[in-house]
């Protein structure tokens, strides 16, 4: 490490404050442009399966009445 | 070739294509951004000018870099979208206009809070910083006329007409630091000729330039393969597919 110790890395020589909260707020921003499309594909894709066993329980339903 | 070409304009192999690479894209890009923010952060040397603020250069720079080559990822689907009519291009058009405003908000935010310390100011109507936020508008006006138009043929070559104009800005972002007197300094990484930054700086920064595309195509796959689950969750390939 260029540092001597932990205090040091993030004290950065009273420059930490903004090195730490420009690498927070990016990270911040990364994880949520990362979790939205994952998130919204696991929905969508639990929507299409429940709406596929939808359509297989109607079918059963209509061979069992003819 | 025409094969290859074709291929990228068919819905089911491009999921498929995305379904493949994205399960060991994702963790290869999270830890390279993880360990390239370490080494920037913790392992590379001060800078003898500016001290530890420089530090920011490790995210400020690969952000404001590809936000300007999304652009153009941008700018060439909605041509092809524009000029042959390929739904596909639309739909990665549109993908990439998201990832482009948040990598352009990264690089501004950053951008602020290293002028602080740097310059004094976190804001300052510069050249660079001026045409990098038009750069933002331009993103997110791509996003937000496509929600405005209810006729969605229309939308996308609307969306197309904005992306391409807004090519013109690119340039100028570009060669802002050496057409006008900036605060920005000029860039330090060069493709011809020596660049002025030592290797112990200038690897990190390679690494995480490098990290940040991986992680545009990793956004741009996920976004690609969301929109395709909404437009053909009708669709027999799709259904055949999530069932198995």
């Amino acid at each position: 490490m260029y540092f001597d110790s932990v205090a040091d890395a993030l004290a950065m020589s009273g420059h930490g404050v903004f090195v730490w909260g420009a690498y927070s707020i990016s990270f911040v921003i990364i994880f949520f442009v990362l979790l939205r499309p994952v998130m919204s594909i696991r929905t969508l894709n639990a929507g299409i399966r429940q709406e596929a066993l939808r359509k297989q329980s109607a079918q059963v339903a209509q061979q069992n009445a003819s | 070739m025409w094969r290859i070409i074709h291929q990228f304009g068919s819905p089911p192999w491009v999921y498929r294509f995305c379904d493949k690479v994205i399960p060991w894209l994702m963790p290869i890009t999270i830890v390279a951004l993880l360990g390239g923010s370490v080494w920037g952060l913790l392992f590379a040397p001060t800078d003898y000018k500016q001290g530890d603020s420089y530090r920011i250069i490790y995210i400020h720079v690969p952000a404001a870099v590809v936000a300007l080559a999304g652009y153009y990822v941008m700018a060439l689907a909605g041509l092809v979208s524009l000029v042959w009519r390929v739904k596909l291009a639309d739909t990665a058009m549109r993908a990439a206009a998201p990832i482009g405003a948040a990598y352009t908000a990264i690089a501004l935010i950053t951008g602020a809070i290293w002028g602080k310390p740097t310059w004094g100011a976190w804001w300052v109507w510069d050249a660079r910083i001026t045409s990098m936020l038009i750069l933002f508008f331009l993103y997110v006006g791509v996003i937000a006329l496509f929600e405005a138009y209810e006729n969605k043929t229309v939308a996308a070559r609307a969306c197309a007409i904005l992306s391409l104009v807004g090519t013109v800005n690119i340039p100028i972002i570009y060669k802002s630091v050496d057409w006008w007197y900036s605060l920005h300094q000029p860039a330090s990484i060069k493709f011809t000729g020596s660049s002025a930054i030592d290797a112990s700086m200038l690897y990190p920064l390679l690494g995480m330039i490098i990290t940040f595309y991986a992680l545009f195509a990793l956004l741009m796959m996920l976004n690609l393969k969301q929109s395709l689950t909404e437009e053909y969750a009708q669709s027999a390939w799709l259904n055949k597919r999530l069932a198995a």
